[in-house]
């Protein structure tokens, strides 16, 4: 028993930290949001050179997993640094491709979507896809199995500009019709937990820089109690929801993972409340930065699982949790 | 990273288990908050003491097991999945015996910690004064040297387990006139029963007899019964402070168990419509685990020699408001019936009610996590 990342895990977040703080995420984030996608292009295939999405393809087609303790270690520093594209959608497509019982669509996909030269989107049931205008592989789910969509309609507006909400065009290559729905499921919630810690986790930061600067009535406002209370419960909702994420990496058990889900998409979540109302007027503009991980706070929240499908899922194995 | 336990830690948890089945109480004991519960709880502390179940972290010396903090982990698992009762124990089990450990003489070791392990003698705290509560520090109550020790004058209050209990631990200014309140407090052991010591119980919110007033005057105490320096008393008080917001105060199998008896609740008689009552319950179930997750990794950095730290302030919060939504949630799932005041939920309501406010109220805590885990300035209260 030794419930704590290794020095190697603990390297591996660090490295893709100094990568994408390097790499100036918000003017990325702000051109994607326009459509422009240059940037992010490069910043992906750099996420996928330090290996993030190899973590989540099986050895036999050319990734390096599955390695969710990892994966999720990756996705918190996605989430911290606001990486746009379509990140989660391409850990549920390897995982759906992956387990597929015939093993031609995943030699024919996988490699390139653990390189980085493709990424990938997926629509659920007619649902938007995300960033169907800019992943290369995009992926239809339906009652009839699963499909290879041939193109994909207008951009629509999402609450977080940079997720691109992009509706699929029917038809296309049937890949399956017994696709492991529930599966991909699991690998989606997971990575959709672990980007919202990091984003939940950068608002904390952020605000906790504000608060130490901003000055009123002569005194950081950082040192009034309403503030530090406000503040102390987001670090509180944060640090249990950790747990909760790297434990169900471990098991990646249905009920586990969407407990996590649900646990890290509420606390950040609350965080970014906290963080507007601390940041004040300047937080409720689009200009500041701070924006873009408020709106992905919220995006995350309903992305591959309600809090109330989630919690729904806790309870319905009925097995002892251990 | 992984959650497994040693084949080692395995037999323990099965030897404890089985231990469990063949013990604990068929029937629920009386509430520990009366006179009658008080005697049957120490009752079950003699006999888990006697197959040396009741301190199973101590050194065996002691009557513990020298289990490592994952065995005590296990151990409180399935001590509560068991159905076992509550600790009478526990204030001196879980705070006065740290210190003890920390600060204490070989001596003081030998003299105290086997009764308190086999319940022989039960301790109450003795912190809070009318005028002292969260600024503990402001505390008056007087230790002046004398003869061969100390006499104790003054007004304790709060005194979780005093009505019934035989000592009590705490702090007193020895050195009145320090230039800061922290300094000049020495921490003392005194007998409830001795010459001088007045016990006036106060009813709870539901009126049982949870916590007391203890009037001291001219108390004696040999110098024996001084922890640590004279003088300082507050270093040591701290540090049995951090065990209590930590780790030993509420080990995550009690919530554990908790979410599993309301989880069978909801299953056996809610109404599976009600969603909303089910996301309660879901969160009920998500809390205990995210809690028992949260201590495994804490528990992970001890054993990589990390000390108990202002962390530990976060543990406090989370439980403290963990435990009344679960039994707020288990009243609300049983209707009319969660009015009774005589089933395990409304006990377990009423004693979750105080968890907020003991062991330093989560306004403090709040305080602590922002001044000393985020940084944030120091302003006034």
């Amino acid at each position: 028993m030794r419930f704590l990342l290794d020095p190697q895990q603990r390297a591996f977040a660090d490295s893709l930290d100094a990568m994408l703080t390097a790499a100036d995420t918000p003017s990325v984030v702000r051109d994607w949001s326009r459509g422009d996608h240059g940037g992010g292009r490069a910043l992906w295939s750099r996420i996928a050179k330090v290996g993030v999405f190899a973590l989540a393809v099986p050895e036999a087609y050319e990734g390096m997993g599955p390695h969710p303790v990892e994966l999720a270690v990756g996705f918190v520093e996605l989430g911290r640094h606001a990486v746009p594209g379509p990140l989660v959608e391409t850990v549920a497509a390897a995982a759906l491709l992956a387990g597929l019982a015939d093993p031609l669509p995943a030699g024919r996909l996988l490699p390139s979507l653990a390189s980085g030269e493709a990424s990938a989107t997926l629509a659920l049931d007619g649902a938007y896809a995300l960033d169907g205008d800019a992943a290369t592989t995009r992926l239809a789910l339906a009652a009839g199995g699963l499909r290879l969509a041939p193109g994909h309609g207008p951009v629509r507006a999402s609450l977080d500009p940079a997720r691109r909400l992009t509706p699929l065009a029917p038809g296309g290559e049937l890949l399956s019709t017994a696709p492991p729905v529930a599966h991909a499921l699991v690998w989606a919630r997971l990575a959709t937990a672990a980007q919202a810690l990091g984003v939940g986790l950068a608002l904390l930061d952020r605000t906790v820089a504000y608060v130490r600067q901003r000055t009123q009535f002569g005194v950081p406002v950082g040192s009034f109690q309403a503030v530090k209370h406000r503040l102390a419960d987001a670090k509180i909702a944060l640090e249990f929801a950790r747990p909760l994420l790297f434990g169900a990496a471990l098991t990646m058990a249905p009920a586990d993972v969407a407990a996590a889900k649900v646990t890290a998409c509420e606390a950040a979540y609350a965080t970014a409340r906290t963080a507007l109302q601390l940041h004040g007027a300047i937080g409720y503009t689009a200009e500041y930065d701070l924006s873009l991980w408020l709106a992905k706070a919220r995006a995350l929240r309903t992305a591959w699982g309600t809090p109330a499908e989630c919690r729904a899922e806790v309870l319905s194995g009925g097995a002892r949790r251990r | 990273m992984d959650l497994t336990l040693s084949p080692a830690d395995e037999a323990f948890r099965a030897e404890a288990r089985t231990w469990l089945a063949a013990h604990v109480p068929r029937t629920p004991l009386p509430s520990l908050e009366t006179e009658e519960g008080f005697a049957a709880h120490r009752v079950w502390e003699a006999e888990l003491a006697a197959d040396r179940w009741s301190v199973v972290s101590w050194p065996r010396v002691y009557g513990g097991r020298d289990a490592g903090i994952v065995r005590w982990l296990v151990f409180e698992e399935e001590y509560y999945a068991a159905g076992a009762p509550g600790r009478v124990g526990q204030n001196g089990i879980n705070l006065l015996a740290p210190t003890l450990f920390d600060h204490g003489t070989e001596r003081q070791r030998a003299r105290i910690l086997p009764s308190m392990a086999s319940g022989e003698v039960v301790w109450a705290q003795a912190w809070s004064e009318p005028e002292a509560g969260s600024d503990l520090a402001s505390l008056t109550s007087r230790a002046v040297r004398t003869d061969g020790g100390w006499l104790l004058s003054g007004q304790k209050t709060w005194s979780s387990r005093a009505a019934f209990a035989d000592r009590a631990f705490g702090l007193f200014r020895s050195e009145p006139g320090t230039s800061r309140p922290h300094q000049g407090l020495t921490y003392l052991m005194f007998d409830l029963r001795a010459p001088g010591v007045t016990v006036r119980p106060i009813g709870r919110l539901d009126g049982r007899p949870a916590f007391a007033e203890v009037f001291l005057d001219e108390v004696f105490v040999p110098d024996e019964d001084v922890i640590g320096e004279p003088g300082g008393g507050w270093r040591v008080a701290m540090s049995t402070a951090g065990n209590e917001r930590g780790l030993t105060l509420r080990s995550p199998g009690r919530f554990l168990a908790a979410a599993d008896r309301l989880e069978a609740l909801w299953r056996s008689r809610a109404d599976p419509s009600d969603t909303a009552l089910r996301d309660r319950v879901a969160d009920a179930v998500i809390g205990a685990r995210a809690y028992q997750l949260f201590t495994y990794a804490n528990a992970s950095r001890f054993l990589d020699g990390a000390a108990v730290g202002p962390e530990a302030s976060l543990n406090k919060v989370f439980w403290s408001e963990y435990d009344i939504a679960l039994h707020e949630t288990a009243l609300d799932l049983l209707g009319p019936d969660g009015e009774s005041a005589d089933t395990d939920w409304s006990e377990g309501y009423v004693f979750s009610l105080a968890g907020p406010i003991y062991a330093g109220t989560n306004e403090i805590q709040r305080d602590i996590i922002a001044e000393r885990l985020l940084g944030l300035p120091k302003g006034r209260r």
